[in-house]
């Protein structure tokens, strides 16, 4: 008997008390939860929430967009940036003296590793938990290109990529593509159990909110 | 209305004072209570350490000595909750394995009726200030099983807040276990008497005269840590406050 | 490999030694403070809290009342999303699975991802009697690893340990697993969290495979759920080309839509945030992003003996929040290495003794380490009943009967050493079935009050060991009431 057997067999007869008629969807799950927990304005939730857990926070139209990321990334002393294949070329128009680097699967981690900065739109911004959620489209490139190097520049555009809650944020997601959910930048509670920025992730997360 | 007074084994026979406050209390208030005299105990100590069965006769006995009475008062967080919780899953275990099948319904029978002394004043009399008089400032300890499987929320702190002459002192940490848990205090004794002491600092921390609680037995732990640490803390049960007027002080 | 959990003496004793312990103390102290006011706060925020509870608890009840069929489904989604489906039986079966699918490679390092399945079956140790060494990545699991210890909390396995312990493990441990730490290293957080990415990165670089556990498993999809918040989660996620992910079965959630519960009640019960910093979602594996080989395997290891009792089952709603720990006086002042296993606090003294049964002197001792005030039943974010399923092991420990161990229906004897009680008991039973014994030993009791000796013999001793007794009463209240009341009363009916 594989183990396959021996798990589900020993999980049928656990389950003896449940009459054999009964459907999953006859254990009732009440959703009477709230949808959100937003007041109007949930772009402005999502810049405070965002602050508060230590994400810069930044507004631009699109003909100030340029000047702004280009700004960024000198005032980090960015030489180099990640870019995603699908990230409209204006974005970095004004970054002249910065080395593009392509989002490549030949890319090794070390290659990565030696890059400064990243710049990338997202999927979905959830205001209620200042969360940002990359789904690896054209814009936001491969999942690592956001992970390795220390400065994350992501771009949302207000209003219509954010949502209010994590209800609403989940229905946005193609659940198959992969998915990162980044809320402020990298941190630990593992020390006395209180909160400190900044440990494997990227340690400076830029968020642009594009209006227009 | 007839109402019946479940004094609990622990006051009985230890805390016999707590009783007497809560008929001197009840009467005060207009109230005539009966003290059913085949009542014992609710089985408590047994269901918690693991004999659920031992405790079956008890909840039958319990069943019987309060049959007829409307509602059943006792001066004891643990012990109300203990009928209100435990006696409908003993019943429910007890039939489901096919010993006893008419004890569920013996345990339904009293579950509605049972209450906690502050639930009886403030939800069935529907009094807060029950006249008191109490010179003396007094910290109030929220036992367990008050809190958290009965409920009783601001109602003990509502009565003392109204009682003349009392000076209510907030206490840290008020919501942390005393450490006592039956026998846990025994099985776990360096761990209880840890839990026992923080608690008997923060109270002694509060230089209020008295400690208050709705539970003989936690105060019996709280009592007994205070005493051993040479503290001048009273520990008093809220029945005894409630009961206390100008021309009697208890 | 740091130690084990084997050969520990009982709950009572090991706790003991913690309370003694007051650096400990303090350490948990502190923390376990700092983290419960926070929890308050971030639960406060929602009005629905009490809701989102309620819908957590019920789809882990409707998951394990059909968790076969669920297991089935996530099987076939994450087949056909391009991983590989292990099934295991016990810790030993995902051991050997897991150390075949890592010598396969041809590697003999792993990067490691914080996971409590793999803790629970010593996968580490495994590993390295097969010559490959586990690199812990998450911080407080590589101050553990680093300091030779043992995990002492869910969320934050170094709790017991404060800033400047930790930096001295850095400063002493670091060289010998991979960078130094830095020069003159201090003790403050920012910087102890710099030297663990200084010494760990390189270790990201390079790692060709990674293990891993997940926080949820979505049948409908076959999407694995990682939640976490240093960044070292994604770095053994994406950055590896062979991803091991070891799961309990009862991780497993229906559908897509059952996150949004979720991911609402783990973040504000277990850091206290709106939502941690990363969490990862992925389905089988994508081309040219992240591993190009992901092999899920799901370990039974007990659960489904645990699934087995009605009462204890809920158990396994567990999302491993350490919500329970925070709040539990008792974890508190014991310290998390007293519970002897994975799984410490007010969860593992319930989850332990089922996973591995009552048969050991510590476990059987598990659910006695509660004294019952509730605070981790307010607290769980699925609401499970921890104290009803305590008392219901106590009875397990103390009367026997059938359980199932292994699959298989059995009879247990009680445990040892719970004779005396037993009898004790049962005579305290008779005696208040018959009041009017209890009446005479009240009496006998009160007339006997003036020898009432200070400390008393026998198992009394542990209460005299540390409080005073109540003095005795000259009259019980049944005599009181009698002389005071009794018989106006009996007139009147």
């Amino acid at each position: 008997m594989s183990a396959r057997d021996v798990v589900l067999g020993r999980v049928r007869r656990a389950l003896a008390d449940v009459p054999r008629e009964e459907t999953p969807e006859q254990v009732p799950v009440a959703r009477s939860y709230l949808d959100s927990h937003a007041p109007a304005d949930a772009v402005e939730l999502l810049a405070e929430n965002l602050a508060d857990y230590r994400a810069l926070v930044h507004r631009a139209t699109a003909a100030e967009l340029p000047g702004l990321i280009a700004g960024l990334l000198a005032a980090r002393e960015a030489r180099s940036v990640l870019v995603p294949v699908g990230l409209p070329e204006s974005w970095l128009a004004a970054a002249g003296g910065v080395r593009r680097v392509p989002d490549e699967a030949s890319a090794t981690p070390h290659a990565l590793d030696a890059v400064d900065s990243v710049v990338t739109g997202c999927a979905v911004a959830i205001a209620e938990t200042g969360t940002l959620v990359l789904d690896a489209g054209p814009d936001q490139g491969r999942r690592r290109i956001t992970l390795v190097p220390d400065h994350h520049i992501c771009v949302v555009r207000v209003p219509e990529q954010v949502v209010e809650s994590v209800p609403q944020g989940l229905r946005r997601l193609v659940p198959e593509r992969p998915l990162t959910w980044i809320s402020g930048p990298s941190a630990t509670s593992d020390i006395e159990l209180d909160r400190v920025e900044g440990v494997h992730g990227p340690r400076r997360l830029e968020v642009v909110l594009l209006a227009g | 209305m007839r109402v019946a007074l479940f004094v609990t084994c622990v006051n009985d026979t230890l805390f016999p004072r707590t009783g007497q406050a809560v008929v001197t209390l009840l009467e005060r208030l207009g109230v005539t209570v009966d003290f059913p005299e085949e009542q014992s105990c609710c089985g408590q100590a047994q269901f918690n350490t693991g004999y659920r069965r031992e405790t079956e006769p008890l909840v039958r006995r319990f069943a019987r000595a309060f049959h007829g009475y409307d509602h059943i008062v006792t001066p004891s967080g643990s012990c109300a909750a203990m009928v209100r919780d435990n006696y409908p899953r003993i019943g429910a275990r007890a039939s489901a394995e096919g010993r006893d099948r008419g004890l569920a319904s013996v345990a339904a029978s009293v579950v509605p009726r049972t209450y906690e002394l502050t639930e009886f004043l403030v939800d069935v009399l529907g009094v807060t200030d029950v006249g008191a008089y109490y010179p003396h400032a007094v910290t109030y300890h929220p036992t367990c099983h008050g809190l958290r499987m009965l409920g009783l929320g601001e109602r003990p702190r509502r009565l003392l807040s109204a009682v003349r002459g009392l000076d209510l002192v907030d206490l840290p940490g008020a919501e942390e276990c005393c450490g006592f848990g039956g026998t846990f205090a025994m099985k776990n004794e360096a761990v209880s008497a840890a839990m026992g002491a923080d608690k008997a600092r923060h109270i002694e921390g509060t230089g209020a005269a008295a400690v208050c609680t709705v539970d003989n037995s936690c105060q019996m732990h709280i009592g007994g840590t205070l005493s051993r640490l040479g503290s001048s803390v009273r520990p008093v049960h809220l029945a005894e406050i409630l009961a206390s007027t100008e021309d009697e002080q208890w | 490999m740091s130690g084990t959990y084997l050969g520990m003496p009982a709950f009572p004793t090991a706790a003991a030694s913690a309370t003694r312990d007051g650096q400990l103390r303090a350490n948990l102290t502190h923390a376990t403070h700092t983290i419960r006011d926070k929890r308050a706060r971030a639960v406060a925020e929602l009005p629905d809290w009490a809701l989102l509870r309620e819908a957590g608890a019920a789809i882990k009840d409707r998951t394990l009342r059909h968790l076969d069929g669920y297991l089935e489904r996530l099987e076939a989604a994450v087949t056909a999303a391009g991983g590989q489906v292990h099934w295991a039986e016990d810790a030993e079966a995902a051991n050997r699975i897991v150390t075949d699918l890592v010598l396969a490679t041809g590697e003999r390092e792993v990067v490691k991802v914080k996971s409590m399945a793999t803790q629970e079956i010593g996968l580490n140790a495994a590993l390295e009697r097969a010559g490959v060494r586990a690199y812990e990545t998450d911080l407080a699991e590589l101050i553990v690893q680093l300091g030779d210890d043992l995990p002492s909390h869910i969320l934050v396995p170094a709790i017991h340990r404060n800033r400047t312990e930790i930096r001295d493990i850095f400063r002493e441990r670091m060289a010998e697993w991979g960078r130094a730490a830095p020069e003159g290293l201090s003790d403050r957080p920012a910087d102890l969290a710099e030297a663990a990415r200084l010494h760990l990165r390189q270790k990201f670089l390079d790692a060709k495979v990674a293990v891993s556990g997940a926080n949820f498993m979505v049948a409908e999809t076959g999407t694995m759920v990682v939640v976490e918040s240093e960044g070292n989660g994604r770095m053994c996620l994406t950055l590896p080309e062979t991803l091991i992910s070891v799961v309990g079965i009862e991780k497993v959630v229906p559908s897509w839509r059952d996150l949004e519960v979720f991911l609402q009640l783990l973040p504000r019960s277990s850091t206290a945030e709106r939502m941690n910093p990363y969490t990862s979602m992925w389905t089988g594996t994508t081309d040219d992003d992240g591993p190009r080989a992901f092999h899920l395997v799901l370990l039974d290891n007990g659960r489904t003996d645990t699934l087995a009792d009605t009462v204890g089952r809920q158990a396994l709603r567990c999302i491993r929040c350490s919500a329970c720990l925070n709040v539990c006086p008792v974890y508190e002042r014991a310290g998390g290495h007293a519970y002897g296993s994975a799984y410490p606090g007010p969860i593992g003294a319930i989850l332990t003794p089922q996973l591995r049964g009552v048969g050991s002197e510590l476990d059987a001792s598990l659910p006695y380490a509660s004294s019952l005030c509730g605070a981790c039943y307010e607290v769980c974010p699925v609401a499970i009943d921890i104290p009803e399923v305590l008392v219901h092991l106590r009875e397990r420990v103390v009367e026997g009967g059938e359980v199932t161990r292994n699959g298989r229906r059995v009879r247990i004897r009680p445990a040892r050493g719970h004779a005396a009680e037993r009898a004790a008991m049962r005579a305290a039973r008779w005696t208040l079935d018959h009041p009017g014994v209890l009446r005479a030993g009240q009496r006998l009791a009160g007339r006997m009050r003036g020898l009432q000796p200070r400390r008393l013999p026998g198992p009394g001793r542990a209460w005299t060991a540390s409080r005073d007794l109540p003095p005795l009463p000259a009259e019980p209240f049944r005599e009181w009431w009698r002389r005071t009341r009794g018989e106006q009363r009996e007139a009147g009916r």
